[in-house]
């Protein structure tokens, strides 16, 4: 029961990656500028490297042989954990840094409280990537300041983002019996403490933008769970393309 | 009889195949090596989570050892501790910055927002008036920059800690 606690709760830090790394590889090529066409595949590419660590362990905890490949390639759309936010399509690039912005200032204070897990390996992961998240939330965050604070079109932008976005963000912080478990074995850190860290993350970032938190309270959930929102389906079919065509590939 | 240090020194002839004038050893990612069960074990630490040259150097480390007589080898990826720029060695330094690679300098906290980014002397020029032009440049582990002295665009290699 313990190691499979574990086996979930790593999975679904692996399919956030993931899944947010697949999204932002939609717009390699495509970027507004150049530089900023590399930024988000650079990031894109630190959280697939972050993925595969995660489900190397994910792979070792559950036991039954899988190895990253076939837990990222080879799994039905209702068994993937990861949160409603980071399936959400790309939209404009607006949208995909508020998406990012809300997803960073989550990942940096739980790789920052999870350095300190017993569980060597997931300390380990969390060690190596809380310098990375670190890169990619000072990027974000300037970037919600500049469009906030900058044109009336750019500040239109990112307050359609923030307001759209806005319903997915308290699945961030969802906890089941898995959570509870892994906390009361002092293996994890419990989320409503993070969740603080959050909050003040974006109010300092959106208050600096001239930007408002919604009023509206209305929340989405079920990622945890393994229900999707009606995007992950078509994002599934071209991430595991390759690997249904033509079974067991490498490159 | 071979020992660790043959090992290691055979590595000193693998290059980074990003930037092929540093050797993995200058970059600071080859660690423990030992003999296990009569197999060689080559630790080997990530630069960044992500990297794709990681896999190649694998295949470059085992390819090396075989050529040099040595069948019986693995490479053992660990993460802690993590790497940090310092690993690399001050002939790397050197290396990077013959090569046009700016090298790593100590910088402020990236928890600072629009803080000033830190100063790189030109790898050409030596000239200290150069501007960041993108955080991130052709590799996760580099920053693109500018002279503003004799213009040339130049990679910075960043400060990962």
């Amino acid at each position: 029961m313990q190691q499979s606690a574990l086996f979930e709760y790593v999975l679904r830090m692996s399919d956030d990656s993931l899944i947010l790394s697949q999204r932002l590889s939609e717009w390699c090529g495509h970027g507004p500028i150049l530089e900023e066409d590399i930024a988000l595949t650079n990031i894109s590419l630190d959280l697939l490297g972050q993925a595969i660590s995660l489900y190397d362990l994910a792979g070792e905890l559950e036991g039954a042989g899988r190895n990253h490949d076939q837990l990222a390639y080879l799994r039905y759309e209702n068994e993937y954990k990861n949160v409603l936010l980071v399936e959400q399509p790309n939209g404009d690039f607006a949208m995909t840094i508020l998406r990012q912005f809300f997803f960073d200032a989550f990942r940096l204070p739980l790789y920052e409280a999870l350095m300190q897990s017993p569980i060597e390996q997931l300390a380990a992961i969390a060690a190596k990537s809380v310098k990375e998240t670190r890169y990619h939330l000072k990027h974000t965050s300037e970037w919600v300041i500049r469009m906030g604070d900058g044109t009336e079109e750019s500040h239109r932008r990112a307050q359609d983002a923030i307001d759209h976005l806005w319903r997915y963000t308290n699945e961030l912080f969802y906890e089941n019996e898995i959570d509870q478990t892994l906390q009361t074995e002092g293996k994890v850190p419990s989320l409503a403490t993070i969740h603080t860290q959050w909050l003040n993350t974006v109010s300092e970032v959106l208050n600096e933008a001239t930007l408002q938190i919604p009023a509206n309270n209305w929340k989405f959930d079920g990622g945890r769970e393994g229900r999707h929102s009606e995007h992950m389906g078509y994002l599934l079919s071209d991430l595991q393309y390759m690997q249904r065509a033509y079974p067991n590939m490498e490159w | 009889m071979v020992v660790a240090a043959d090992i290691r020194s055979f590595l000193e002839e693998v290059s980074d195949p990003e930037i092929p004038v540093l050797t993995i050893t200058d970059l600071g990612v080859v660690q423990q090596i030992y003999l296990q069960d009569q197999t060689w074990v080559v630790e080997l630490t990530p630069t960044y989570s992500g990297c794709p040259a990681m896999q190649q150097i694998e295949e470059d480390i085992l390819a090396k050892l075989r050529e040099k007589g040595i069948a019986n080898a693995k490479v053992k990826h660990i993460l802690s501790p993590a790497w940090t720029t310092d690993w690399i060695s001050e002939e790397g330094r050197q290396k990077l910055r013959l090569y046009g690679i700016a090298p790593p300098v100590n910088e402020p906290d990236k928890s600072a927002l629009f803080s000033e980014p830190p100063r790189v002397s030109c790898p050409k020029c030596n000239s200290k008036d150069t501007r960041m032009v993108s955080l991130f440049g052709s590799t996760a582990c580099k920053a693109h920059y500018q002279c503003n002295a004799c213009q040339e665009p130049f990679d910075y290699f960043k400060c990962l800690k």
